[in-house]
């Protein structure tokens, strides 16, 4: 029984105590002690009051602010706010461009903007919507800083309708029109390989990138979920079964490296599987092979890095749970004529499943979000989503894309966690 | 081994080849930490063995990637960052995270459980979810680039492990002694540094150590909210594996392999302490 059931039971049975002698309570007494009850609760929450605001504001409101960041893009309508509210009153789902004096409108404010060198910014933005379209705007841009601005108040729409033909079609208008709302679902469409078409209906992507890395990812978490348990499990159960003497010396090994920086454990992978690393070394002074096996920099060098940094947070929760399993249910079924492996399967192996499952959701939870191997030893092709996130974080600067990926990971991780909560409870987790 | 006497051939053959296996995954667990031991004396800048180091010549060893750690600015400047940065984050996560433990053992607590929830879920969140909206919010506050704001970041991803470890402590423990202490006139305060402090200590300790290992060990939210001032030991050994393969890395992980080993023999020694208080063999 856990401790926070013991102490629950506990309190139900000085509660019913308090409740079998209630007849005989005067009204006051009753509300003492309803007033003595509301006072421990006080008591008690007021201990953890200082840690929830601390991981509100630390933990809790980052998230948040991520969680609102992809759908929140303010940038177009930054840019170009005028236009977007002349664009309210547009049709846009006519086959006519904006009237002149919206147009005017755009042109002056796309002369602001390549003056103060931002137009840039909004012909990527325009682009992400509409592919191509990035060329005609800075064009155009150009073209339109040279104008004064009364010129551009009274005749700007005809200056950039001469700058470039596309300002003719319909859909560069719809995509600004589209870009320009300040909420939008167009980055979860993105992170899910979708978009809207020109109907505005939500349709598939012809290219399939973010879904197949989910898939991957989940692949890769799986594989290595079933590795370590698969080599986690006889070890555990060797440990379990050992005297405890040689157990407890052994369990050192699993320790030190569960204890162990990551990034030393990642280091020596890369010494390890290296061209000129040891394992090549070794291979060919053995005359097994002839020429390196590049092994470093793929999806193997992923899996075998993190199999063996995950593999402690399975042979722990294994180890406890046999630990507590009674060696001689086994034997009694030996010794009652059952086959090692039937007993095995039929009477150990049942009872060793809590162990089992609280290890695996926790390798599992754990490798699905991992950054830091796979994008030291992984390459292009032991990525993992963590990697794209940090890529759109870091490169291509694209943070709201970057936040409903990593907006999708957390809500599949959140559900893992509720399960493993529901399974093994938070507050069970073994460590060391 | 000893085998019972019903044990025939093939019983025996597959408790041999458990043993085996058994053995197989503790190499496996161990023999890549081991192997950066020699290379790290390497006399070449590489990552690999050369044959002057297979065949124990002494010339093939030499101790210049450690003596390269010292005269580097960069590495003491993540040396000191990394224990400065780990200790601040470490007395916060331990001072709050034990008052929160001990309110959460409480059978008064309301919504124990959600609370309990959430307040591990620092550990179980991906680091890159937690950097990223760290980054956001933080630049918002302007934190970013900043010690505190490193310093907050990692004292909200240790405090889980404190809870953890305090609130194992915690179990078994009586709160009987608490109302006597209280009921014969000590103050709360007194009753919580004298009856209650004692009794939980060991987990205390091993939960701030966790806590310590925690901010020692990240590298994620330091890539993205730390700027160059508050590069951390496993920053630069990161950037060292990512732009050129230098075989300091090598010294400094095994210099962090000998501070983790330390750092084992102290949790197991709490441990083992811990388990003597609650079971009552000490005197």
């Amino acid at each position: 029984m856990s401790q926070a059931e013991l102490t629950a039971a506990h309190t139900a049975a000085s509660f019913n105590e308090d409740s079998g002698a209630h007849s005989g309570l005067t009204p006051e007494e009753k509300r003492q002690s309803k007033r003595n009850l509301r006072r421990r609760k006080l008591i008690a929450t007021a201990f953890v009051i200082p840690l929830i605001v601390f991981v509100l504001i630390a933990f809790i409101a980052p998230i948040g602010t991520m969680l609102y960041r992809s759908v929140y893009h303010p940038t177009v309508a930054q840019l170009i706010p005028e236009t977007l509210q002349a664009l309210q009153s547009w049709d846009e789902s006519g086959d006519s461009i904006p009237d002149t004096a919206t147009l005017n409108v755009f042109a002056k404010e796309l002369h602001y903007l390549a003056q103060e060198r931002r137009s840039g910014k909004l012909a990527e933005e325009i682009n992400r919507g509409l592919p191509g379209s990035s060329s005609t705007i800075k064009s155009s841009a150009r073209k339109l800083k040279k104008l004064d601005e009364a010129t551009l108040i009274s005749e700007g729409g005809e200056h950039l309708l001469a700058a470039k033909k596309q300002w003719q079609d319909v859909r560069i208008w719809r995509t600004m029109k589209s870009s320009g709302e300040v909420f939008t679902d167009s980055f979860y469409l993105t992170a899910t390989d979708l978009t809207r078409n020109e109907q505005g209906e939500i349709v598939a992507r012809d290219t399939n990138i973010y879904i197949k890395l989910f898939a991957k990812s989940l692949k890769i978490a799986l594989l290595i979920t079933f590795l370590t348990a698969a080599i986690g499990f006889p070890l555990a159960y060797y440990l379990a079964t050992a005297p405890a003497k040689v157990a407890n010396t052994l369990m050192v090994f699993v320790l030190l490296p569960f204890w162990t920086s990551l990034l030393v454990r990642t280091t020596a992978w890369i010494a390890i599987l290296q061209t000129n690393g040891v394992i090549n070394d070794f291979l060919i002074t053995l005359h097994i092979i002839s020429e390196p096996i590049e092994m470093l920099y793929t999806q193997f060098s992923t899996v075998i890095a993190m199999t063996h940094i995950l593999l402690p947070f399975m042979i722990l929760p294994l180890y406890s749970v046999m630990k507590g399993i009674d060696p001689s249910y086994f034997r009694a079924a030996l010794s009652l004529g059952a086959k090692p492996l039937s007993a095995f399967c039929r009477i150990y192996f049942p009872m060793t499943l809590p162990g089992l499952s609280a290890g695996a959701l926790l390798v599992f939870i754990i490798s699905i979000g991992y950054y830091i191997t796979p994008a030291l030893v992984g390459g292009t092709d032991g990525q993992m989503i963590s990697n794209i996130i940090a890529f759109h974080m870091q490169s291509s600067n694209n943070w709201e894309l970057a936040a409903a990926l990593g907006s999708i990971l957390l809500i599949l991780i959140t559900l893992l966690y509720w399960i493993y909560d529901r399974l093994v409870g938070v507050s069970n987790i073994k460590l060391g | 081994m000893q085998f019972p006497k019903y044990f025939n051939f093939w019983h025996k053959l597959g408790m041999h080849s458990l043993r085996l296996t058994a053995w197989a995954v503790l190499a496996f667990l161990m023999l890549p930490i081991l192997v950066i031991i020699p290379l790290s004396f390497n006399v070449e800048p590489y990552f690999s063995f050369t044959e002057g180091m297979l065949a124990f010549d002494p010339d093939a060893y030499s101790l210049k990637w450690y003596a390269e750690i010292i005269n580097d600015d960069k590495w003491i400047l993540a040396i000191k960052n990394s224990f400065l940065i780990g200790a601040a984050a470490t007395v916060i996560a331990t001072v709050l995270g034990t008052l929160a433990a001990i309110g959460l053992s409480r059978a008064d607590m309301p919504m124990q459980r959600m609370i309990m929830a959430i307040l591990l879920s620092p550990m179980i969140v991906p680091l890159i979810i937690t950097a990223a909206g760290m980054y956001f919010f933080y630049t918002q506050l302007g934190l970013a680039g900043s010690y505190l704001g490193v310093i907050i970041a990692h004292a909200a991803l240790g405090t889980p492990f404190v809870i953890i470890t305090v609130n194992a402590a915690l179990s078994g423990f009586d709160y009987s002694l608490v109302r006597a202490s209280l009921g014969m006139g000590a103050s709360p305060s007194y009753t919580f540094f004298k009856v209650i402090m004692p009794l939980i200590r060991p987990g205390v300790i091993s939960g701030s150590l966790f806590a310590f290992i925690t901010s020692f060990d990240e590298v994620v939210v330091i890539l993205f909210l730390a700027g160059p001032e508050q590069r951390t030991i496993p920053r630069q050994m990161f950037s060292g594996l990512r732009e050129q393969i230098n075989p300091t890395i090598l010294a400094v992980a095994v210099l962090l392999v000998v501070v983790s080993a330390l750092l084992l023999l102290t949790i197991e020694y709490l441990r083992a302490r811990g388990e003597r208080i609650r079971t009552g063999q000490i005197s």
